[in-house]
């Protein structure tokens, strides 16, 4: 129930540039997913807005308000960390009420137990109540320390690889479960992973962060369609994007060095020949490794193909990206 | 042949146990002797050869809280059968009660000076260390040392500017005076200690609670100071222990109202001749509180509370 901004951000921890005149607007009820390796500056991102960090320059703003001065609490922000930091000397239950008891909050005893048990129930974890925190597996504590944010009803959510502990299975549940509270509640959220899947599902906007730079900031289908480097390409896309000098095809714009191909922008079936180094059935999917003029490519095929390692395919690029030698995109 | 890296091997244990219990003997003797020689009659204490077996007594501990007075045969004969049973003690020696002792008053000036400045150096030393721990301090390192310097002379050599300074400010022979001077020497010892302490908590767990809702004092007694009782109660004993036993500035600076136990035990020995058992009665009786101090606080000495629930 807030719009967000950050303008000019930057911070710097001695020697090492967290972050580098990060601007982004996030708006009101959107989950934006911050991608990039670690290193990159996600992290920091959330502590900017969350006020466990000031930024050395800019501003950020919540709701429209400059909240330079504000404490974390007084922002009204929830956050699940990425190291779980559950308070050990609690048990799960007393984890959960613990945001509803604050002083801001001082939620009546009645409500908190219909939300520690609501909440407790969507993250399978009522069995646990009692436990304590210190007493769970790493996917029960990643489960509490999302619980701890879900309990309350905060004007933003900061998420920090809530996921990253858990098991196939509840991973995916607790996404489509993660993406209808964020919806429901209309809070926005702001969301860090590493998994392409997450961002691809969940996301309504994706920035793209390298080196403490903000490098791209769209929706999950513009950024993966229209990338503007090779680095934000790469983020998204399974397989990923294969590059190649952009020479091996022909037909490339003037400065052009690199042509970057996603599965689906090689079209098979005519053109040049390349080579089939492996197949791998994947199910719903077939990979293909192909050799093409000595260089290496991942691309996906029909799921019931009939090809095997060693035959011959032809293969021609179709739509391409091209980029320049630094990396940005050309066309 | 099995071959464990956690469990050390069968002969390392009887060795390693084997030194424990020896170096416990050893540091029990004296203390075995002085209990012994509370319960022996002022003929056994002082008999030579040492007696090991001797028939239990209570005498020093009559003696200990009682002022006694010598009688002639017919001052006993008019005082009467004697009522109680430490009555009866005193008489066969030919004494009899005139009053209580003082021993029991400067038992209790201990007990408030030693928790009191115990109580008064945890919450201080707790507070300064969590601020050398979390928060960007000027000169930090130069404070801590300047801390710690305060240590490297025997607190006794500033006796005599203490001595003055208190005389001013009308802090001599009190407790207030003694409280704070013993939360003086032993914050700097607290102050390091903690500091170790809350630096091992990780502080994840103080930004969940700013996040949650807290401000920054609530997350430190909410938080921090759960998962610091481990070193707040090591500490707060070995506060208490220099508090309860110091010596020298108690002789020096506390004669009446606020004289502490130390000084007052070997003053006993004047009282009626060399009253060995007496003095080691209280001796022993001294000994109690910091034995069930500890006992009290032994299962925070425990460590491992804290540990498993932020991911490294």
């Amino acid at each position: 129930m807030a719009e967000v901004t950050l303008s000019g951000i930057s911070k710097s921890y001695g020697d090492q540039v967290a972050l580098d005149d990060v601007t982004m607007t996030i708006p009101d009820g959107a989950f934006v997913v911050l991608l990039g390796p670690t290193g990159a500056g996600k992290t920091t991102t959330l502590r900017m807005v969350s006020g466990l960090d000031r930024p050395d320059t800019g501003t950020v703003t919540i709701g429209g308000r400059d909240v330079a001065s504000y404490t974390p609490a007084q922002r009204d922000v929830a956050m699940v960390f990425q190291q779980y930091s559950l308070y050990p000397h609690f048990t799960v239950r007393q984890n959960l009420e613990f945001p509803l008891k604050s002083p801001i909050l001082q939620t009546p005893q009645a409500e908190i137990e219909r939300k520690v048990n609501a909440v407790a129930e969507v993250l399978q974890i009522s069995h646990k109540l009692d436990n304590k925190a210190t007493a769970l597996s790493g996917g029960e504590m990643q489960r509490v320390s999302i619980g701890r944010a879900l309990v309350r009803d905060p004007s933003l959510y900061l998420m920090d690889e809530p996921l990253s502990s858990l098991d196939a299975k509840l991973r995916s549940d607790l996404r489509i479960e993660l993406k209808s509270i964020q919806a429901d509640s209309g809070a926005t959220m702001l969301y860090v992973t590493h998994d392409q899947t997450e961002a691809m599902t969940m996301a309504t906007h994706v920035g793209v962060l390298d080196e403490g730079k903000l490098v791209q900031f769209g929706s999950p289908r513009e950024i993966y369609e229209n990338p503007v480097s090779i680095y934000a390409a790469s983020r998204l896309g399974q397989p990923r994007i294969n590059v190649l000098p952009s020479d091996v095809f022909g037909g490339a714009p003037n400065k052009a060095t690199h042509i970057g191909l996603r599965p689906e922008q090689i079209f098979q079936g005519e053109g040049e020949d390349s080579f089939v180094r492996r197949v791998e059935h994947l199910g719903d999917q077939t990979r293909l490794h192909l050799s093409f003029k000595s260089h290496d490519l991942i691309t996906v095929t029909d799921a019931h193909t009939t090809l095997k390692e060693g035959e011959i395919i032809q293969i021609r690029p179709e739509n391409p990206f091209y980029f320049d030698a630094s990396g940005a995109r050309v066309s | 042949m099995s071959f464990s890296v956690t469990e050390p091997a069968k002969g390392t244990k009887w060795i390693a146990g084997f030194l424990v219990i020896s170096y416990a003997c050893i540091t029990l003797v004296p203390l075995l002797w002085i209990i012994a020689t509370g319960f022996k009659s002022p003929a056994d204490s002082i008999a030579y050869p040492p007696v090991v077996l001797f028939e239990p007594s209570v005498e020093g501990y009559v003696n200990l809280f009682t002022e006694r007075t010598r009688a002639t045969p017919e001052m006993l004969e008019a005082a009467g059968p004697a009522d109680t049973w430490y009555d009866e003690i005193v008489r066969e020696r030919g004494t009899i009660i005139s009053g209580p002792s003082r021993y029991g008053e400067r038992f209790l000036n201990s007990v408030i000076i030693g928790f009191g400045s115990t109580l008064l150096c945890m919450i201080l030393g707790t507070m300064a260390a969590y601020a050398f721990s979390r928060f960007k301090v000027p000169l930090k390192d130069d404070l801590l040392f300047f801390i710690l310097s305060t240590r490297m002379m025997p607190p006794i050599a500033v006796a005599i500017p203490i001595f003055l300074m208190f005389r001013n400010l009308g802090l001599n022979d009190t407790h207030l005076g003694m409280i704070l001077l013993y939360t003086a020497v032993n914050l700097s010892l607290s102050v390091w200690l903690l500091k170790g302490f809350i630096d091992e908590i990780p502080i994840e767990y103080e930004e969940a609670a700013l996040i949650d809702g807290y401000t920054r004092f609530q997350a430190f007694y909410k938080v921090v100071l759960p998962q610091a009782a481990t070193g707040i109660a090591s500490t707060a004993i070995f506060c208490l222990i220099f508090a309860w036993n110091e010596y020298a500035f108690a002789v020096l600076l506390t004669s009446g109202t606020a004289q502490t136990a130390p000084p007052f035990i070997p003053t006993i020995i004047g009282v009626s001749g060399k009253d060995w058992p007496a003095v080691a009665a209280g001796a022993t009786i001294f000994l109690v509180p910091v034995m069930v101090f500890t006992i009290l606080l032994r299962k925070h000495l425990l460590r491992g509370i804290t540990f498993g629930a932020v991911r490294k």
